[in-house]
């Protein structure tokens, strides 16, 4: 074998596990059987339409949907206020501070929701998807703070100034500079908080009360087996969406960069 | 020439970072219309006095007043002064007319007078035709012209310049340190440089500070900094000097009786004693080109010592020889020309120098 031929094996195998069981999905989702397994026995649609009938499904995807959009946008709003706060100014106890801000990112869940669902029956909160949405903001935000805080620390202080010294307030430089400039952070933010939200479970599993989501949906399923292949169906559907919302953040990121004649740094794609 | 008035005054300035004593009592003034240079080593307090004059910074007493307003409570925003910032801060998300145009914003012109001033602003920085590039495809010069049209599109008072030129290579530095004495001219506008390069300041100002550790240690014209430093910090952060051990024997009516190693016995004018200097520890400091070395037939129009040349360095157009003088110890430095068909003395050689009382200075 020639220099080298192991790291390709080694390379190969590793996309093969993180991908074969994704391409598995679409393939058993227009399969014409109820069981999943080979030989494939003919193409079909069915599980798609099946799908579109399921009412429970429809509710669970719209919640999903509205925790996830919403989750995004408050978590990147605190991230925001955090990321600034920590790149421009000086403090007392700030790596304190930023330390327990960031923790969530490292607390298992499962404590997080657990305590969280105590706190809240404790408090006489009814379970709802508001309070999905607090518990996801809570482990999005350090998130968005480790994204924003590099975009507003690649960020040359004295472009704040000289927007100022040109007559601006602190208002209008943060609105006119500074904000364009962070855009792909933001987008990023978003992005990733937008995911993790959309398919957590546990959180979601404690705190929603009757209302299911997503990922809670997909688990209760799993129960009956002829609705395996609707699953297939819906994961195909998942992943051909995940992969243009990708894309599409992307395209956008890498546009405002170009514009600002910036360095691409990280980024998803 | 008539004085011109007051632009900025310093009144007993001084700033803390928590503990650290980062400005010292700076009183000065800085006339209207002048190229005015701050010049200091790193962490001296240079930037942080012309941020003060920005609004960047308060100060933690003193007053700074600008065309006789104290600025005390008026925000940078509000100040009739405009940055050119070290890294320039050009805005690298719109394009150069919208760069130069920012200021004008608040002003709500109507377009197309907006447009007039912003070509003239880029025309007057020599980037006519410039305006729809986007500005983070410029090169570092066409910046710096870039945020020079921006800032003085506002027509400020004062244009304060944050180490402008530092980013720039020397052929380009050079080149920029002209025009902006041009167009500080040309606008008529009170110019304040910050600076480490002396030669810079030497080449550009009306008058310098000079400032050692949140000090001013000297404030004067370049001739007045190069010839007659009040300090050895000062003559040595500003050019090269020479310092040979003095002993003051007298001080009356103006003349200075000293002794000098190598020199012998001086009068010198009380002028060529800047600074304060008494008793022990002084010596007398030259510059390596008032010294020559006599080369056969030629002699001294001054006075003359006998010298054994320890060093020859060779730069070209100059040679810098190191010589001792008879009854020294230590070498000192001599710059010479190479005109044409004079030869570049050898190590060792004995040789005769000539110098002169008038450009010793005494120092401390």
């Amino acid at each position: 074998m020639m220099k080298g031929g192991w790291f390709k094996v080694y390379a190969i195998g590793y996309l093969l596990f993180l991908y074969a069981p994704i391409i598995i999905l679409p393939m058993f989702a227009f399969n014409d059987a109820t069981v999943i397994a080979f030989p494939l026995t003919g193409f079909s649609t069915r599980w798609f339409s099946a799908m579109l009938e399921q009412p429970t499904l429809s509710i669970a995807v719209k919640n999903s949907l509205f925790i996830a959009v919403t989750s995004s946008i408050l978590a990147t709003t605190l991230g925001i206020f955090a990321a600034r706060a920590s790149t421009r100014y000086r403090f007392p106890v700030k790596a304190g501070i930023m330390g327990l801000i960031m923790l969530p990112l490292v607390l298992p869940e499962i404590i997080v929701a657990v305590s969280l669902l105590v706190v809240l029956l404790g408090l006489g909160v009814s379970l709802s998807l508001w309070t999905v949405i607090l518990g996801h903001v809570l482990i999005c935000t350090p998130f968005c703070i480790a994204i924003l805080s590099s975009a507003f620390q690649s960020l040359d202080q004295s472009l704040e100034e000289a927007a100022y010294d040109l007559g601006e307030s602190a208002a209008s430089t943060f609105r006119l500079i500074i904000l364009p400039l962070v855009m792909p952070g933001i987008i990023s933010s978003l992005l990733i908080s937008f995911t993790i939200s959309l398919d957590e479970f546990i959180i979601a599993f404690f705190l929603a009360g009757t209302e299911p989501t997503l990922p809670v949906f997909i688990f209760s399923q799993f129960r009956f087996p002829q609705a395996v292949p609707v699953i297939m169906a819906l994961g195909t559907v998942l992943v051909v969406l995940s992969i243009l919302l990708l894309t599409i953040a992307e395209y956008f990121r890498r546009r405002g960069i170009a514009k600002a004649g910036g360095k691409d740094t990280g980024g998803f794609l | 020439m008539t004085e011109k008035p007051t632009m900025i005054a310093f009144q007993d300035v001084h700033k803390y970072y928590g503990d650290y004593h980062a400005l010292r009592g700076i009183t000065a003034t800085i006339r209207a219309g002048e190229f005015f240079s701050l010049l200091g080593p790193s962490g001296c307090g240079k930037t942080t006095l012309l941020r003060t004059i920005a609004g960047f910074e308060g100060i933690s007493s003193g007053a700074v007043m600008i065309d006789g307003r104290n600025m005390a409570g008026v925000p940078a925003n509000q100040r009739p002064t405009n940055m050119v910032f070290q890294s320039y801060a050009i805005f690298p998300h719109l394009t150069v007319a919208e760069n130069v145009g920012f200021g004008l914003r608040k002003a709500r012109l109507p377009k197309a007078e907006l447009a007039t001033r912003v070509g003239e602003a880029l025309e007057m920085v020599g980037l006519k035709g410039y305006g729809d590039r986007a500005a983070h495809a410029l090169s570092g010069g066409q910046r710096q012209r870039v945020a020079l049209a921006r800032a003085l599109i506002l027509k400020p008072k004062v244009l304060l310049l944050d180490e402008p030129l530092s980013a720039l290579d020397k052929k380009m530095r050079e080149q920029m340190q002209v025009e902006l004495i041009r167009l500080q001219r040309q606008v008529g506008i009170t110019f304040i440089l910050v600076t480490h390069d002396q030669e810079e300041a030497l080449v550009m100002s009306d008058r310098i500070a000079v400032m050692f550790e949140g000090e001013i240690a000297q404030l004067a014209d370049p001739e007045t900094l190069y010839r007659r430093p009040n300090s050895r910090k000062v003559a040595n952060f500003i050019g090269t000097m020479n310092f040979l051990p003095a002993e003051i024997l007298s001080e009356a009516g103006g003349k200075i009786e000293i002794e000098a190693q190598g020199f012998g016995k001086l009068t010198l004018e009380a002028e060529q004693a800047p600074g304060a200097a008494s008793g022990d520890g002084a010596a007398v400091g030259f510059r390596p080109e008032t010294l020559t070395i006599l080369f056969e037939g030629q002699t001294a129009s001054d006075r003359e010592s006998m010298a054994v040349i320890e060093e020859v360095v060779y730069y070209g157009d100059m040679t810098y020889y190191d010589v001792r003088l008879d009854g020294t110890e230590k070498p000192i430095r001599i710059s010479m020309r190479n005109v044409f068909g004079r030869p570049v003395l050898d190590i060792g050689a004995r040789t005769r120098v000539a110098w002169s009382p008038g450009a010793l200075v005494l120092f401390q």
